[in-house]
């Protein structure tokens, strides 16, 4: 088997074989975690598709950011003792059905539409290139995201900070 | 049939993607946990980012699907912060995250 394949099926099954968990998994904690393998695979298959920036950002972001943030929420509102309660499903069945049609059309598309593909794909260092576009075509987005990031750092601060009742609460 | 599984493909990918599609809508679908909907939203996005790099890499020639992955992750982080913190509102509130008993808006 060349090496390529290898690598997408050992990938594909990391980032498939977490999704798994994270969907089905009784257990709140067990599906956070779960999330690692995916993200991880995740940024593997970004690597294999060349795409060396996006991968390191999935990384520091996903992993290091999100993922940390996310533990944290688990534990904070997550009562370890009852397992049983703390990740309830309901309407397996109707869900399983819908997604099995959606899935399966889907996937027939992708199967049968005639995808155009360049002959040679894009093999090189990405950074350079995304910094052009970021300062060149995107640099208005660009400029936007950081407006956005701060406006739901003050966002999450006034969302989540202990909210002081009565009119003589001072300070 | 063997060099449609071991040449790897723009097809390839797609599939990985379609399936933590419905995986990510499935949990959003069942689950009840707050936190678990989160989870479920990540997986989507996820998989939307892998069509994107794909899609990228063996289709345009350029960066810009890769310029927009950035993005999404950029909003990605933007959504959990802010999710996460009204899920920990409602949690001081209702001492709960069951989106079940979240209902006071209902009349």
């Amino acid at each position: 088997m060349p090496l390529e394949a290898s690598v997408f099926y050992l990938l594909a099954a990391l980032t498939i074989g977490s999704a798994l968990i994270v969907a089905l998994s009784h257990n709140l904690v067990y599906s956070a975690f779960a999330l690692l393998g995916t993200f991880m695979g995740v940024a593997g298959l970004y690597a294999l598709l060349a795409a060396d920036f996006v991968a390191v950002i999935q990384v520091m972001l996903y992993i290091g950011g999100i993922l940390v943030l996310i533990l944290f929420a688990v534990m904070l509102t997550h009562r370890i003792a009852d397992v049983d309660v703390s990740n309830r499903t309901v309407g397996r069945i109707p869900a399983a059905l819908i997604l099995g049609v959606v899935g399966t059309v889907m996937g027939v598309c992708i199967g049968t539409a005639g995808w155009v593909q360049h002959a040679e794909p894009m093999v090189e260092p990405t950074t350079f290139g995304i910094g052009e576009a970021f300062l060149g075509p995107y640099i208005l987005p660009f400029e936007l995201a950081s407006v956005v990031l701060l406006v739901a750092l003050i966002g999450a601060v006034v969302v989540s900070r202990k909210e002081l009742r009565g009119p003589t609460a001072d300070g | 049939m063997d060099g449609l599984l071991l040449d790897i493909g723009l097809r390839h990918f797609l599939f990985v993607s379609l399936i933590v599609f419905v995986l990510g809508l499935y949990c959003v679908l069942t689950r009840k946990n707050a936190i678990g909907i989160l989870l479920g939203v990540e997986l989507i996005l996820n998989s939307a980012n892998i069509n994107y790099i794909a899609f990228s890499h063996f289709s345009s020639g350029n960066y810009d699907g890769q310029v927009f992955a950035i993005f999404v992750i950029m909003l990605a982080a933007a959504e959990a912060v802010i999710g996460l913190a009204i899920v920990l509102g409602i949690y001081q509130n209702f001492s709960s995250i069951d989106i079940e008993a979240v209902d006071s808006l209902q009349g």
